[in-house]
């Protein structure tokens, strides 16, 4: 161990390992400056990500919200809705299980299912190897379905274009005070379950300061994914993704 | 518990500049605004550091405070969680420091 008064000397001969360094007086221990980011593996590996979809012209948008809230009902309904004017495909991120992966190919849609074990998040290395395996079309639209969960996933990048958020109505309108990480990172959130708003104590307008407290900019669309409410602006939204153009890689 | 595969990453970064040596301290920098939990890193260092170069190694974590600029009036703004208000009454704020999760400086054997 390095002592805490020891005589420390900085010099300039090279030990093979590069970077700055110093020793202890005794030449024990050898500090090292690292200055490197936890994160730095999937960051890079999610600008891969993004490269290898803009140089696809595919557009991924990366959903994200608490188990429950509706993602798959909504992506059933989204891919059917518009399978007819561009390719869809679809990465479903769970612990365990393939149930959601078949209910998107019962919807007509192909769909690869990761399971990410102990693991409460997808990260960019796990995309990497769905998008290779699914191969998606030029002009389509990846859907990744994360694992539900409000917390982790808000820090992993995928190589997305953009995090939607999904949260619902029963689940109380304190969760972006609650989660503000996530509404952070997300550029939009859909707002489902609206058709239970009459039924469940949920505050639309407490809710829609908590966004505004923790990010300003972000867009809600209330919707019912079973019912089909509000839906027509998320396809207007998607629209205008698919028409932006993709952003290279860094 | 994300704080298990971000400790992961701390012992592989660690242990890539061991170099086949031993490490005898790393110090991580874990911002109040990085979204990750200090104390859960350290519940999951010993375990991941298992069997691994860092395995003994003493984990000393820095607490960066979080800091952000209004941009409404360019008041600096301190910040407790990720996000806040200035005393102008404006929410919107650019964040100076507090979202750091690197790992700094490694002493090795």
């Amino acid at each position: 161990m390095c002592k805490p008064n020891a005589d420390e000397h900085s010099h300039s001969h090279h030990h093979g390992n590069g970077h700055p360094h110093t020793h202890d007086a005794e030449g024990q221990t050898t500090r090292v400056r690292v200055e490197r980011d936890v994160l730095d593996k999937n960051d890079r590996l999610a600008e891969y990500n993004r490269g290898w979809l803009a140089g696809r012209s595919v557009l991924a948008l990366n959903l994200v919200s608490s188990p429950g809230a509706g993602k798959t009902t909504l992506l059933e309904r989204t891919v059917r809705d518009l399978a007819a004017e561009f390719p869809v495909s679809v990465i479903e991120g769970d612990q365990e299980t393939d149930r959601d992966a078949q209910r998107i190919r019962a919807a007509g849609c192909r769909a690869i299912q990761i399971n990410t074990g102990v693991a409460c998040h997808l990260d960019a290395s796990m995309v990497a190897r769905a998008l290779s395996e699914l191969a998606p079309v030029s002009g389509s639209v990846v859907f990744v379905e994360n694992v539900g969960n409000l917390v982790c996933p808000a820090l992993f990048d995928l190589g997305e274009r953009a995090k939607v958020v999904v949260c619902s109505v029963p689940e109380g309108d304190d969760k972006p005070l609650k989660y503000p990480h996530m509404f952070r990172a997300g550029e939009i959130v859909l707002l489902n379950k609206m058709d239970l708003l009459a039924h469940v104590p949920f505050n639309l307008d407490r809710f829609l300061d908590g966004v505004r407290a923790v990010n300003s900019e972000l867009r809600v669309i209330p919707i019912s994914a079973l019912h089909g409410d509000g839906l027509a602006d998320w396809y207007d939204w998607i629209r205008d993704q698919v028409a932006r153009p993709q952003r290279a890689a860094i | 518990m994300h704080e298990l595969g971000i400790t992961q990453e701390v012992v592989a970064i660690a242990e890539e500049h061991a170099k086949g040596q031993r490490i005898a301290r790393v110090v991580l920098e874990i911002g109040k605004l990085s979204g990750v939990f200090p104390d859960a890193v350290r519940f999951c260092f010993e375990l991941c550091a298992e069997g691994t170069a860092v395995e003994g190694a003493k984990l000393e974590i820095v607490e960066t405070p979080g800091r952000a600029r209004c941009r409404a009036c360019n008041n600096e703004v301190p910040l407790e969680k990720p996000f806040g208000e200035c005393s102008c009454g404006c929410t919107d704020l650019e964040w100076l420091a507090g979202d750091e999760l690197r790992v700094r400086e490694l002493e090795i054997i």
